[in-house]
């Protein structure tokens, strides 16, 4: 198992924002964490990191324990963050945003440019001039750039336009298929369910569901998942 | 007034900036970086200056001196960095602010526990001795041409240090987000201490260089500490480039202002009054130019690209 997430609580200073969270996937697995505004995701995803640090369960990747870790040595277990809200580097220009914390592997420059042409003819450009599609594949971009085992992508496709939203799409899919493992969050379930193997949903802070996109019905989706 | 006086003011002026520069480019960048406010960064240009003269003074040579002063400052602002500064990361401005001002003390006493309070005194390297002919009759110092073309070395150095290395991405990527950096596997502890180092070393050059133009003497890095203050506001907070430009118009605007004020005075007044009015406006004509930026640019010339 590549991620194991066992019980995590985690807390916003004195708020708890976690209350158990269940998660796990496997090597060349596509999970989707799903639940409405508010119930943990983003929360689940730092704490994964150690951005914010679990005060209770563990987060085992590839069999380590990540406990007591600082973000980066959680990084170089093999997670590329691609975190709410893209979080490019605007002073850089885009070659500089790919390249400022790049480990070696198959995921080379040329390769990044391969999958985002975009992003290849933007390369000089600073990356606060971008457009939001154009920052979302950059900051996709960046996470391969490290060479990951596991992908994490929250809200990747958020705000953006239906033609860039299919391209970003397009290229989750491309990478699934060379075996890349991936933790999505999205709220386009339309979008988001064919690229799944497998969902777990989030209720205030707790793991209440897991299955495959089969078995997710739409009584489901509604209890869990409407607004 | 010759013209030959007023170039020999200007390029006094020039010196004076270049190595507020180097205070000032240490300082900006633990700011950008870091967000920390370094008060005991005028420490560390007094570490530079003892130990170049101390160590000059042991081998002889001015040289040996200033590769010491390089090396003590930044292993001093290593040092600090890993058994103090780290912990105010997190902490607000005035923990910083008291934090530091005691490092101001402890480095004052220890200086003064390790050298006596008499200050020390650096020649200056034969090589840089004697004086050049400028064009209009007037002799000026090698050496102090020579602090502003290592001054433009090293501004040049940053530059390129800053602008197209690795290592210069992610000083700059951390100056926009610190967070996301160490998501993506970049370890901001060292990339801190790395940082710090190289400010204290740049402010050790500063104390060094200057050190053989007046005497090493503890407390020579507080009022140098004010006017690197002014330089970032000036420039912007967090930004090479305004500690350049900043550095610069402080070191020239501060240079003339006492050379010719006095002068224009004294069309107006009788010339011993002259000299005394126009030495107090001249002392304070740094922080009025001050005031006239941030009136019209509140966050300095060249503003950093976060915030």
């Amino acid at each position: 198992m590549l991620l194991d997430v066992e019980k995590i609580e985690a807390f916003y200073g004195a708020s708890q924002a976690l209350f158990g969270v269940d998660l796990s996937l496997n090597e060349g697995e596509a999970v989707a964490l799903m639940g409405r505004n508010g119930m943990g995701k983003t929360t689940t995803i730092r704490a994964i990191c150690n951005l914010t640090p679990p005060r209770a369960g563990a987060v085992k990747l590839g069999g380590v324990d990540t406990k007591g870790k600082p973000p980066h040595q959680v990084a170089k277990l093999g997670i590329g963050l691609v975190p709410e809200g893209r979080r490019c580097f605007p002073n850089l220009t885009v070659h500089e945003n790919l390249v400022a914390a790049a480990r070696p592997g198959e995921w080379t420059l040329a390769r990044v440019n391969e999958l985002f042409p975009r992003l290849a003819e933007r390369h000089a450009q600073m990356a606060r001039s971008l457009s939001g599609g154009e920052q979302q594949m950059l900051a996709i971009g960046r996470a391969l750039m490290t060479n990951p085992r596991l992908l994490i992508l929250d809200e990747a496709t958020e705000g953006l336009a239906p033609v860039i939203r299919q391209d970003i799409w397009k290229a989750i899919r491309k990478l699934k298929a060379e075996g890349l493992s991936i933790l999505v969050v999205d709220k386009t379930l339309s979008e988001l369910l064919p690229v799944a193997d497998r969902c777990t949903i989030l209720e205030n802070g707790r793991s209440v569901w897991q299955g495959t996109p089969g078995e997710l019905t739409a009584d489901l989706q509604d209890r869990y998942l409407g607004v | 007034m010759t013209l030959a006086l007023a170039l020999e003011q200007l390029l006094n002026g020039l010196q004076l900036g270049v190595m507020l520069f180097l205070m000032a480019a240490g300082l900006t960048l633990i700011f950008g970086v870091m967000g920390l406010i370094n008060l005991a960064h005028g420490s560390l240009y007094m570490v530079g200056a003892f130990a170049c003269a101390a160590v000059a003074a042991a081998t002889g040579s001015f040289w040996i001196g200033l590769v010491a002063s390089l090396i003590a400052a930044a292993a001093a602002g290593a040092l600090v960095e890993l058994l103090v500064i780290r912990r105010l990361y997190d902490r607000d401005h005035l923990d910083q602010v008291l934090a530091t001002f005691a490092l101001i003390l402890i480095f004052s006493e220890g200086t003064r526990w390790l050298f006596g309070s008499f200050p020390l005194y650096l020649d200056i390297p034969p090589i840089l001795g004697g004086a050049v002919m400028l064009p209009g009759g007037l002799q000026y110092p090698v050496y102090r041409l020579a602090i502003i073309a290592a001054g433009a070395l090293v501004a040049f150095g940053l530059y390129v240090l800053i602008s197209r290395t690795r290592l210069g991405m992610r000083i700059r990527a951390g100056e926009s987000d610190r967070e996301m950096i160490g998501a993506l596997g970049v370890d901001i502890r060292t990339l801190y201490t790395v940082v710090f180092a190289l400010g204290a070393a740049l402010a050790g050059l500063a104390g060094a260089m200057v050190g053989a133009l007046q005497s090493v003497q503890v407390g020579m890095g507080e009022p140098v500490l004010i006017l690197a203050f002014v330089v970032i506001v000036i420039g912007g907070i967090g930004s090479i480039k305004g500690a350049l430009f900043g550095a610069l118009l402080v070191g020239v605007t501060d240079t003339m202002g006492r050379f010719l004020l006095p002068q224009l005075l004294a069309l107006f007044v009788p010339p011993a009054q002259a000299g005394m009015i126009g030495g107090a406006a001249a002392s304070m004509l740094i922080y009025i130019v001050m005031a006239l930026i941030l009136a019209v640019k509140p966050r300095g010339l060249f503003p950093a690209a976060h915030a």
